[in-house]
């Protein structure tokens, strides 16, 4: 299996001030990566969930993400945004977007680990760590050590 | 204190996992024992209902459909979206402790073991309800696959066969004819080909029959599908129902279809069992499994099954013919245990045929037997779920309901129900009564100038109130024989599936 992140998928100055931009261009980079086969319909499927209840959850975090065809290797695209970009939540507008692409009918194993990244977004010591990395490597090594124990 | 809780979300790969966390956490913070089932993409854990037992209230953090919510009847509740767990778990914790306190706030009360609670005694609301209990015997799990196929069939008898009734008692019985063209009473109709006509060739009933019948063309691909999907989840739909539809295809009926969903079934159970190269892990669901099973199940039923369907109903149409010059009284008991035997399916296609056959050539003894003898079999089971309520299932009970109309409409298809669910113990009884009945028209020598429309066309048949009164008589026949079978080592028959099941992992 590939690597959940590398830092080509990180993008530590969004500069997008709205959801579907910034969405677009985290999810450019996981095109270019090979990770995402057709980006309309990737980001279609990532727009059709964001409709049903927007993923923004308190603390300043977007998690946009689906499960969809267009996606070969469970795969997370991180963005970090400065001025922060709305993304539905009661409390602010989000700094840190995580873009979560899961294949459809993916494994167990896969989805296992999506659901370790998951549960790692609650700590507030991993968001700020997120927040202070320097760096592109920082975050991938910091993801693989708290998600992966590498 | 102790706690479990559900959590789900839309898509089940990030907000199910957050919220499941943000719960656990905050319950060891506040010093309390929390079990979480996590409804999602990874595949669910069940809490143990050891650990349901013991809880002291439940949260459920969920965005859609808890899934078999009835394992958690009449704890103290405290309901939520995924959200608010992940936002303030701390606060959804200290209302759980609330819930706890008081006792309940609302409780747990699913819809369904609602209904068991009232309904029935026996079905303990603590019982899990799951789809398909996987530690259950061979024995038991056939019975709920057979169930889950069933419960997903019965809304397309209950729909087909009442607005088919209806097409009847509005546009008399000849609406058949109308649209599929035939003889009725000497008058020659010719069938709607070309749909936009419907309206015009066959009327407002025409329109309520065409439905009522593409309604009961899907019911052995649902029962097949859905036998399959109780065995192998999402992946085996495709292949039962592809397999069901090949069933209505070679003619193989029901019992067609019961092989072909429970073949489909056992061969993705088979297939995910083999170990893949991590490569094609993932496509092995979409792709894979649905490809090879439909190609193996579909071959197996066009080839094997098939052929000899074909080479039973012309042996069988044969030995009719032989038959019919002996005893009239054996050739009804005869025509009623084929009529009964598999409801729309092969043998009893040929008893039919033979009726329609002996009505053109101006015998009109043999289709007053058929008829009654395929209208004994939905409403002895009507009867029988009104008499001993206890031997039959909550869907049954309303399949029995519908049953009555079906069955005085001469839709011997509102039986299935039951027949696919407990094949071995209610085909018998139906075959039983229908014999009767068989017997008894032929020996009271009614004639039916009607080929169809049961109670509805009782006007068109010769000393009517004997026919009905060989009905009544292989009524109450079949009910005492569906009782019979059932209450002998039938401890099983209070199993009720879950069929309201979420479909996907959303």
């Amino acid at each position: 299996m590939a690597d959940l992140i590398t830092p080509d998928l990180v993008d530590l100055d969004l500069t997008q001030t709205e959801r579907g931009e910034a969405t677009r261009a985290l999810a450019e980079r996981l095109q270019a990566a090979g990770r995402v086969t057709d980006l309309e319909q990737f980001l279609a499927d990532v727009r059709a969930r964001e409709a049903q209840m927007p993923t923004g959850i308190e603390g300043g975090i977007g998690i946009p993400h689906c499960r969809s065809v267009a996606v070969t290797e469970p795969t997370l695209g991180f963005g970090r945004s400065t001025q922060g970009i709305d993304w539905g939540a009661a409390d602010g507008p989000a700094h840190l977007i995580f873009l979560i692409a899961a294949p459809e009918g993916g494994g167990a194993e896969h989805m296992g680990i999506l659901a370790k990244l998951a549960r790692k977004l609650i700590h507030p010591s991993f968001r700020d760590s997120l927040h202070q990395a320097p760096d592109a490597e920082a975050v991938v090594s910091l993801v693989n050590k708290e998600v992966l124990g590498q | 204190m102790k706690i479990v809780a559900v959590t789900s979300c839309p898509t089940g790969i990030a907000h199910t996992y957050m919220a499941a966390e943000a719960l656990e956490q905050a319950a060891k913070d506040a010093g309390h024992e929390i079990q979480v089932e996590t409804q999602g993409a990874a595949g669910a854990e069940a809490v143990p209902d050891a650990a349901i037992a013991d809880a002291d209230a439940v949260v459920f953090a969920a965005d859609v459909e808890v899934r078999n919510r009835e394992r958690f009847a009449g704890k103290p509740l405290v309901q939520t979206s995924v959200k608010r767990a992940i936002n303030d778990a701390s606060g959804l914790i200290a209302e759980a402790e609330a819930a706890a306190r008081t006792g309940s706030a609302g409780g747990v009360m699913a819809g369904a073991a609602a209904e068991a609670q009232e309904s029935a005694a026996m079905e303990t609301a603590a019982r899990p309800e799951t789809k398909v209990d996987q530690g259950a015997g061979l024995g038991t799990r056939l019975r709920q696959w057979l169930m889950t196929g069933v419960s997903y069939m019965i809304p397309f008898v209950a729909a087909g066969g009442i607005l088919i009734a209806l097409a009847f008692l509005i546009g008399g019985p000849q609406v058949a004819n109308k649209v599929n063209g035939g003889t009725f009473e000497g008058t020659e109709y010719q069938a709607v080909t070309d749909m936009s006509k419907l309206i015009v060739q066959a009327g407002y009933a025409g329109l309520m029959f065409k439905i009522g019948a593409v309604a009961f063309s899907m019911l052995v691909p649902i029962l097949a599908g859905f036998i399959a999907y109780a065995m192998g989840d999402r992946p085996a739909l495709v292949a039962g129902i592809v397999g069901g539809l090949i069933a209505v295809e070679i003619s193989a009926g029901f019992l067609g279809g019961l092989a072909a969903g429970l073949l489909a079934g056992a061969i993705v159970m088979w297939i995910k069992r083999i170990k893949v190269p991590r490569g094609v892990a993932g496509i092995m669901p979409v792709v894979v499994i649905p490809l090879v099973s439909t190609l193996v199940v579909g071959a197996l039923m066009l080839v094997v099954i098939g052929q000899p369907i074909a080479a039973l109903q012309s042996g069988l149409t044969d030995w009719l013919e032989g038959l019919s010059g002996s005893n009239a009284i054996l050739l009804g008991i005869i025509l009623g245990l084929m009529m009964a035997f598999d409801m729309g399916g092969p043998v009893n296609k040929v008893a039919y045929a033979f009726g329609l056959a002996a009505l053109a050539s101006g015998n009109l003894k043999i289709m007053a037997a058929v008829m009654a003898a395929g209208m004994t079999p939905p409403l002895g089971l009507a009867l029988a779920t009104v008499v001993r309520k206890n031997l039959f299932t909550k869907a049954e009970r309303q399949a029995g309901e519908a049953a009555w109309l079906l069955g005085a409409s001469f839709i011997t298809e509102g039986a299935i129900p039951f027949a696919a669910a407990d094949p071995l113990r209610v085909i018998p009884a139906l075959m039983v009564g229908s014999a009767v009945t068989g017997a008894l028209v032929m020996g009271f020598g009614d004639e039916s100038r009607a080929p169809h429309g049961g109670i509805w066309v009782v006007g068109l048949i010769s000393k009517p109130f004997l026919w009905v009164l060989a009905i009544l008589i292989g009524m109450v026949v079949t009910a005492a024989g569906v009782i019979l079978l059932k209450s002998t080592g039938a401890k099983e028959t209070d199993i009720e599936p879950a069929a309201s099941r979420q479909a996907t992992t959303a």
